[in-house]
């Protein structure tokens, strides 16, 4: 598409819903978890179990209902994200409850989480329901942030914070354990939004310049630093480096959005550097991680989780063992943090890129609906989210694979654990929500925040303008 | 805001291709190694739970898996074990392995890269893959003969076909029970383990082949086939021998066990009466290159390429001219296995020519289909034909009337060589036979670690030479 044919003031551009195609790949998506679950039984106990029948409609019904909500309440929204986060969720259930079946007798940790799938379902349909305009939650940016800073402390409450494995990151009430940085990240994400689109002019236009760079005033970097001092609290009261980075991570970039401003990253580079290497220093826990990402032969007994997974990767070679034919059960926490590593050896190397590319594709598109957006509000939200999701995908496969330190992070949509599954569903719901919002059908207008020509390119397969078309007119 | 956004999106490209390009790096440089560390227990219970191919004589199993319904899935078990423990080594879960399990593990296992095509096509067709099955050249007559002929005593019989290399038998006392090793239950296995370590007698040692002791006279062989080459002797040849010879810068005096009188003797008077100064003097007069050179020839210091366990037997690098006169009748710091000694025999009775040792002849698929066969291979020449003719005489009449008589077998040419050797004073001495037969075309080492007799060649003869003959006449 040239430049040329770009939709002139007044006309309407119409983007493809392209609701069947939505509905296609859900329900291929549903042959993904359904089918290692199927193989797992099988490769197990020599037989189909007699509820596959009923499970596999009861499945394909969830993520059916999915799509049936998406297509009347935001039939503009992007058709992809959701197939990548059903066949993600469905992989996730057939693996957790493959590795129920290694101990005897086997455990239903799979039932429970198909239960907060369900519940996570459930979340997605009430935000696109009910959240019409996405940009009212633009109004209480204070109010969630104080919310979400004091959701992501809570742990550290004496009576309420569990520690388990040497993070307090968990809260329990009762029999309930909830692990509220989940739910944090996402309050947190419409707070920063909210506050930068307010405050960006100043953020951006005031500072000093130090060679081609803009740095921001100091009195300006006040947010900056609650947020460095709020994660360094998370860091070295809750050993949790992986929480500490993301947020930190995520209020970086969507102050380096909303301001444009490359001073800002730098600034916020050099705080996390600070930050990381005085947590080394300091702090036991994380020097243990970096020595068992860069030596976990040296000491075995410390480092078997990470000695194990990689054991376990190893042994699934390109194609891996097979669903159900491997033993991810040796590694211990195999259904949360280490879950990629199980998929590693029973799908092989091929399923585990391939569980990469999924979140890639989610990604993609995320980042996409934040470049065709026309609020900053939602721009900067969808970014955010999208960044997150990247980040936090990056830090624990990375760490799982020896890339990174391993941080205790959850594998979004996969690994074991309520709380992660209903936030990243809920999370997936504001993203159709600011997805539907960005390309339903609007005038073109010449205002400031219209997209590019780049832009439109980008989507060029998905715009179409409708009346009046001019010869030689948008088709995809 | 479009254009920072851009640049998240790279950011987060970045991080999903080093995802990617880290697991394939992974995939290339680590897996390997992680796959071949013995604390990765997935390989260990994979290789130990394979159906593996069988150790065959003739078509009888020595070695085999059997299906099982314990916690592996097969049990190796073996048949005849104390009989055939030196041959086929042990298979075990914790403790390695060793001999034919040791040397043909990847055949055995079927992951040897020549079974590649079998696997593609088992794993294709969904077939458990299984390995190959191996022959061995040991004959069962011999085998047995030399067992009885041992006795219980602590020691060792080789023989080599010495036209092929082919090893006929291959006995070590005292033996074990592999069974007691390659158990499923893996506590018994440790205990098992436990005791054959501790016992003294050293029951896990292959005496037959990876241990080397001192050889004493039966070195002589090496010492004359050294001094016909380098001084043009012939076995009437008349060589010094003294009543006593004073070892040059020592004050050792060395002497006879049998009356060699305190002039001259021909050679072969000196080899069939096992004159100690005659041949510390004839050591001498070679010199210490030509006799190292002579002994590795043989194979002496060298690593011989063979499926046999091989221990590299040993002549001193730098003697003085003491040291000398001593290694020439196989003391100081000679030592040799009795594979060695068999070797040594072989190749005077084949002429000068050595010949490979070998314990597999075949490799067979599961469908009983070649993988690949042992061809008679030479090591070298080791000494010219006539210089072995000469040899083969005077060993011959060594058995006739000399120090080797207790090998005769009537109606059979046997040649002989008596040994003993003091390897601390205060241990009782090793007694040593080594002989040839014209036909049967047969060399053998008889090797007995405790003889419970008095220093004398006669006695080393008396006791091992009957093995001997008994191991001939087996085949006949």
């Amino acid at each position: 598409m040239s430049a040329a044919s770009l939709p002139a003031v007044g006309q309407t551009v119409v983007y493809r819903k392209r609701r069947n195609v939505e509905l296609a790949m859900v329900l291929l998506a549903c042959t993904l978890g359904l089918g290692g679950w199927l193989l797992t039984e099988i490769n197990l106990h020599g037989h189909a179990p007699t509820s596959w029948m009923r499970v596999s409609a009861l499945w394909i019904g969830m993520a059916v209902a999915c799509h049936l909500v998406v297509r009347w309440r935001l039939p503009y929204a992007d058709p992809l994200i959701l197939p990548c986060v059903i066949a993600l969720n469905g992989l996730g259930l057939a693996m957790i409850h493959r590795i129920d079946l290694i101990p005897s007798p086997p455990r239903d940790d799979a039932v429970m989480q198909f239960v907060w799938t369900g519940l996570g379902m459930l979340l997605f349909a009430a935000v696109a329901l009910f959240v019409r305009d996405p940009r009212r939650l633009q109004r209480f940016p204070y109010l969630l942030f104080i919310a979400g800073v004091g959701l992501l402390l809570l742990p550290l409450v004496p009576g309420l914070g569990v520690s388990t494995l040497g993070a307090n990151i968990w809260i329990r009430i009762g029999p309930m354990s909830f692990q509220p940085s989940e739910v944090a990240k996402i309050l947190l994400a419409f707070a920063f939004a909210a506050y930068l689109v307010d405050k960006r002019e100043v953020l951006a236009l005031s500072g000093f310049r130090l060679g081609p760079i803009q740095f921001p005033r100091l009195r300006d970097l006040g947010p900056i630093a609650l947020m460095w001092v709020a994660c360094m609290l998370v860091l070295v009261f809750q050993n949790d480096l992986g929480t500490a980075l993301l947020f930190f991570g995520l209020f970086v970039i969507m102050l380096y959005v909303a301001t444009e401003r490359p001073g800002w990253p730098i600034v916020g580079a050099a705080l996390m550097a600070v930050g990381g290497w005085g947590a080394y220093l300091f702090t036991r826990h994380v020097r243990v991680r970096v020595s068992s990402w860069l030596h976990p032969f040296e000491n075995y007994d410390q480092n078997l989780q990470v000695i194990s997974g990689q054991f376990g990767m190893a042994w699934g070679g390109l194609t891996g063992r097979g669903w159900g034919l491997g033993r991810p059960g040796l590694t211990p926490l195999a259904k949360s943090d280490f879950i990629s590593a199980a998929i590693g050896e029973e799908v092989g190397l091929f399923g585990l890129v391939a569980v990469v590319m999924l979140y890639a594709y989610i990604v993609a598109r995320g980042l996409r609906m934040a470049l065709a957006s026309h609020d900053p509000y939602l721009k900067l939200l969808a970014c955010g989210l999208s960044f997150t999701f990247a980040l936090q995908v990056f830090a624990i496969i990375g760490g799982v694979t020896r890339l990174l330190p391993l941080t205790g992070l959850t594998t979004p949509f996969m690994s074991q654990g309520g709380s992660s599954m209903i936030a990243n569903w809920t999370i997936i719901g504001v993203m159709l929500v600011i997805s539907h919002h960005a390309r339903r059908p609007m005038v073109a207008t010449a205002r400031l925040d219209e997209p590019t020509a780049t832009d439109l390119r980008l989507d060029e397969t998905h715009v179409i303008t409708a009346k009046p078309v001019p010869a030689g007119g948008v088709t995809a | 805001m479009n254009g920072p956004i851009r640049k998240v999106a790279v950011l987060a490209a970045v991080m999903i291709f080093a995802l990617l390009a880290n697991l394939t790096y992974a995939a290339v440089v680590r897996y390997p190694d992680l796959n071949g560390d013995v604390r990765n227990r997935r390989v260990r219970d994979a290789e130990f739970a394979r159906d593996r191919g069988a150790i065959l004589i003739g078509n009888t199993p020595l070695a085999q898996s059997k299906a099982t319904n314990g916690r592996f899935r097969y049990q190796r078990s073996y048949t005849q074990p104390e009989l055939y423990a030196s041959v086929t080594g042990w298979y075990s879960y914790d403790f390695g392995s060793s001999g034919l399990e040791l040397n043909y593990t990847r055949q055995l296992a079927g992951t040897d890269d020549s079974q590649a095509i079998d696997r593609l096509i088992a794993t294709l067709s969904g077939r458990q893959p299984k390995g190959a099955s191996i022959t061995s050249t040991i004959d069962p007559r011999a085998q047995q003969a030399a067992f009885d002929g041992l006795a219980g005593r602590k020691g060792a019989v080789v023989a080599l076909d010495y036209e092929t290399g082919a090893v006929l038998a291959n006995v070590s006392l005292p033996s074990y029970d592999p069974n007691l090793l390659a158990t499923n239950d893996l506590s018994r296995a440790k205990t098992s383990w436990d005791s054959l370590v501790k016992d003294p007698d050293g029951p896990l040692k292959n005496r037959a082949s990876k241990e080397i002791y001192p050889p004493g006279s039966v070195f002589k062989l090496v010492t004359a086939s050294a001094a016909i080459e380098r001084l043009n002797l012939t076995p009437s040849s008349k060589i010094a021998s003294r009543r006593a010879l004073a070892l040059p810068q020592s004050s050792t005096v060395l002497t006879n066990e049998i009356d060699c009188g305190n002039a001259t003797v021909s050679l072969e008077q000196a080899l069939m009466n096992s004159c100690n100064t005659a041949f510390a003097q004839l050591g001498l007069d070679t010199g210490d290159q030509a006799l190292r050179d002579q002994a590795e020839k043989f194979g002496f210091n060298t690593e011989v390429t063979t499926d046999v366990p091989w221990a590299t037997s040993r002549f001193p690098d730098k003697t003085d001219r003491a040291q000398l006169a001593l290694s020439a009748i196989g003391q100081y710091d000679v030592a040799a296995s009795p594979l060695q000694m068999a070797m040594v025999a072989s190749a005077i009775a084949n002429d000068g020519k050595l010949m490979e040792p070998y314990l597999v002849s075949d490799v067979r698929a599961p469908n009983l289909q070649l993988v690949s066969s042992h061809h008679p291979t030479a090591i070298g020449q080791v000494m010219k034909p006539e210089t072995a003719q000469m040899m083969q005489q005077m060993m011959v009449r060594v058995v006739e009337g000399g120090t080797g008589t207790r090998a005769q077998v009537s109606g059979l040419v046997i040649g002989g060589k008596t040994g003993t050797a003091q390897s601390d004073p205060a241990r009782p001495p090793y007694a040593w036979f080594v002989a040839f037969s014209e036909d049967p075309k047969v060399a053998v080492a008889v090797f007995i670690e405790e003889a419970g007799i008095e220093r004398s060649d006669i006695a080393g003869g008396r006791l091992a030479g009957p093995i001997a003959a008994q191991v001939i006449q087996a085949l006949r």
